[in-house]
């Protein structure tokens, strides 16, 4: 009597797990893979204030190419996102280093330089607009301390506008780095460091030649969030520089909004979602490749 | 997903047509707007007032933010949805888009009967009609084209306020030479392009605005008068403070009305700024057109109706498009946004003397076929060709671009947008 209960049962449970996740599989496949799909069918449309389903081929590709607008938000996405990810994974490296010193109140210090990372981009990007006003911010304190030269136009001026949106990232992003990295030093072997000091290696080359080097899977996770932070950056863009003076510094997220939503563009628009996909895919599916390759071999 | 959209607005709009069946044909109206700070907050609660009056059931659908770009994203979804509102504030080129793609009710009727061909300039006609017939319902009038000065500034270097481009260069030297900030500008795309039209307008005139602006000549584009309007631009750029970017261009007007700066050129919603400081025009400032060969450039506002069924509604968008441009509600709204009257039969006892000013050239400048849209401001050009213009002109004024170069790119620019 109860064993072919149990047999159901069995089944159950054997295929509860593909029930549970069945629904979010379904959304996930359809509100993120479906709307890809659509997108990626959209820019081969001519589809201008409403979609149009029509496909008129690689236009929009081409216009989008030929636009000043476009090659000024790639070009910066290569600066900022470059710098960004290496200036914040140098800084919260060191500032990990420094902090593994087995130093007093370390909590805290280690909270103050992960706060950071709790605000959204929205009030980093307004509080560095405003300190890096040349009228009110530190270009008026330093030069009420008497240095009468000093400048720091940064958002002002053409060319220096994407430096300052990378300054204001660095600052919010480097400490959650720091925070990774400090976990990755606190598991590494103490054995082997230990061992190594008794061969006479100097704290420096243990560093160097073992702890950072064991920490090689850290910097790929720090490399791939720190990435698809830099290209996903439109609020910080918004509230720092607007994307001028001119558009100087507008970022390719801020330019698929503009051309989507205000200049009834939207095969354009969905053009350049799908470039920014392919620089994401370009940085994601090598890291996957070599992470699940990594996993067969142990 | 579209079809399931589908069902449950059409269920929605079942069930609130069941509710309202007993009340058969009571005007109704959503109205779809962005006016929702200060005075034009006030004066969609006069509208709304009016509304109610006369027995309609409004349907308040405001959308903060963004100068209508959170709207359109609104507005898009309904109409592909099958439910659009009943009345939308849009303007420009893009009523004709919507007329095109089919989505707006024929108003000739109520424009009939309230005989609007005779009370509205021929350019503002040609604004809210699609293939002849009225589609939407103008609201006001700003002017672009205005300079706004600080007297008791200007006097300290023995001027007034220019009425030449020549003279204006002259009087930004003086400025500057006796460390007056000549000109107060925000460096935010669309004001680098709203100066940019006025100066078009000025150094160009009335007809190459025309070709060059409004009907994208592509020789008037790439000529020399073009070249001429980037030099000038080059110029106004070395008469704004080094603080311009990105600031606000109410912060600018305060720079006028604290006397740090001498001038601003902005459209007359600048007026509020110096109404609500307790400035009095004439006196504390003076409002005075940008040099040009009488021209005008204009921004209106309006409402579309789109196509809606069930009595109740399109009774709601009647009643609604009689009342908006309904002497009274002309007056009234206008004076709290600080802008004038599309019609021009409106009583103007109670508008201050810039608005006067303003309606008398609007009226000369109508009669001498001198009114034109703005382009910065979506009435010549919406979309994708504004935008390329307000590119070209903010990427000009913000970098050291030569003005051959610019006439270049405008000129692709402006054939790519097309």
């Amino acid at each position: 009597m109860s064993r072919p209960q149990l047999k159901i049962l069995d089944r159950v449970a054997r295929v509860l797990p593909q029930i549970v996740v069945a629904p979010s599989f379904a959304l996930i496949l359809f509100f993120v893979y479906g709307f890809i799909i659509w997108t990626g069918y959209i820019s081969l449309t001519k589809s201008k204030m409403l979609p149009n389903y029509n496909l008129i081929g690689f236009r929009p590709y081409e216009r989008l190419f030929q636009m000043d607008r476009w090659s000024v938000a790639l070009e910066n996405l290569f600066i900022f996102g470059f710098l960004f990810i290496v200036i914040a994974i140098v800084i919260g490296c060191l500032l990990a280093i420094l902090l593994d010193q087995k130093i007093r109140a370390e909590g805290a210090i280690r909270t103050i330089y992960l706060y950071p990372m709790a605000i959204s981009f929205i009030i980093t990007g307004t509080a560095w607009k405003w300190i890096m006003n040349p009228s009110l911010g530190l270009e008026t304190v330093v030069r009420g301390w008497g240095w009468e030269s000093f400048s720091f136009g940064w958002t002002n001026s053409e060319t220096m506008a994407v430096y300052a949106l990378v300054m204001a990232a660095v600052w919010q992003a480097s400490g959650f780095v720091m925070a990774l990295f400090l976990s990755a030093l606190r598991s590494v072997d103490q054995d082997i460091i230990k061992a190594a000091s008794l061969d006479g290696a100097s704290p420096w080359k243990i560093y160097i030649r073992i702890i950072l080097p064991s920490m090689r899977p850290v910097f790929m996770s720090a490399v791939v969030i720190l990435a698809h932070l830099a290209i996903k950056s439109f609020d910080l863009v918004v509230a720092l520089t607007g994307g001028g003076p001119g558009y100087a510094s507008t970022l390719p997220a801020n330019f698929m909004y503009e051309m989507t939503f205000r200049r009834n563009e939207i095969a354009v628009g969905a053009a350049s979602a799908m470039i920014m996909l392919a620089t994401v895919a370009a940085i994601m599916v090598p890291y996957l490749y070599s992470e699940l390759r990594g996993k067969k071999h142990g | 997903m579209k079809s399931f959209a589908k069902a449950l607005v059409s269920a929605v709009a079942l069930s609130s047509a069941i509710s309202a069946a007993p009340l058969m044909a009571e005007p109704k109206a959503e109205v779809l707007h962005y006016w929702t700070s200060g005075g034009e907050a006030k004066a969609v609660k006069a509208l709304q007032e009016a509304f109610s009056a006369r027995g309609g059931t409004w349907i308040d659908a405001p959308v903060a933010g963004g100068g209508g770009d959170a709207q359109a994203a609104v507005l898009r979804a309904r109409v592909l949805a099958g439910d659009p509102p009943a009345a939308v504030q849009i303007k420009g080129p893009n009523i004709q888009e919507w007329a095109e793609a089919g989505a707006l009710a024929d108003l000739s009727d109520v424009a009939a009967a309230q005989n609007w061909d005779s009370v509205l300039p021929e350019t503002i006609q040609a604004i809210v009609k699609y293939e002849g017939n009225y589609v939407a319902v103008p609201v006001n009038v700003h002017r672009v084209d205005w300079i706004w000065a600080n007297p008791e500034v200007l006097a300290k270097v023995g001027a007034t306020v220019p009425t030449t481009w020549d003279e204006f260069n002259e009087t930004a030297e003086k400025l500057l030479a006796a460390g007056i900030i000549p000109l107060a500008h925000g460096g935010q795309p669309w004001q680098d392009a709203t100066v940019f039209e006025t100066v078009v307008l000025g150094i160009g005139g009335v007809e190459f605005y025309r070709k060059a602006l409004v009907e994208l000549d592509m020789d008037a584009l790439g000529s020399d008068t073009m070249v001429k309007v980037f030099d000038q631009m080059r110029k106004m750029r070395g008469y704004v403070d080094p603080d311009f970017p990105g600031r606000d261009w109410n912060l600018a007007t305060a720079m006028v009305m604290r006397g740090e700066a001498a001038m601003q050129i902005m459209g007359d919603w600048a007026k509020g700024e110096f109404a609500a400081a307790g400035k009095v025009p004439g006196k504390d400032y003076t409002c005075a057109s940008t040099p040009s060969d009488n021209g005008y450039l204009l921004n209106s506002d309006s409402f579309a109706m789109f196509n809606v069924k069930g009595d109740d509604l399109v009774e709601g968008q009647n009643l609604l498009a009689e009342l908006i441009l309904g002497t009274e509600f002309q007056e009234t709204f206008n004076l709290f946004k600080g802008s004038v009257p599309a019609r021009t039969d409106v009583p103007r006892g109670e508008f201050d003397e810039c608005a006067i000013k303003s309606m008398d050239d609007m009226v000369a400048a109508a009669d001498g076929g001198t009114l034109l849209g703005s382009m910065a401001h979506e009435i010549a050009q919406a979309g994708a060709v504004r935008g390329a213009f307000i590119d070209i002109a903010t990427a000009h004024f913000n970098s050291d671009m030569s003005s051959q170069e610019a006439v270049e790119k405008l000129v692709s620019a402006i054939k790519l947008a097309q």
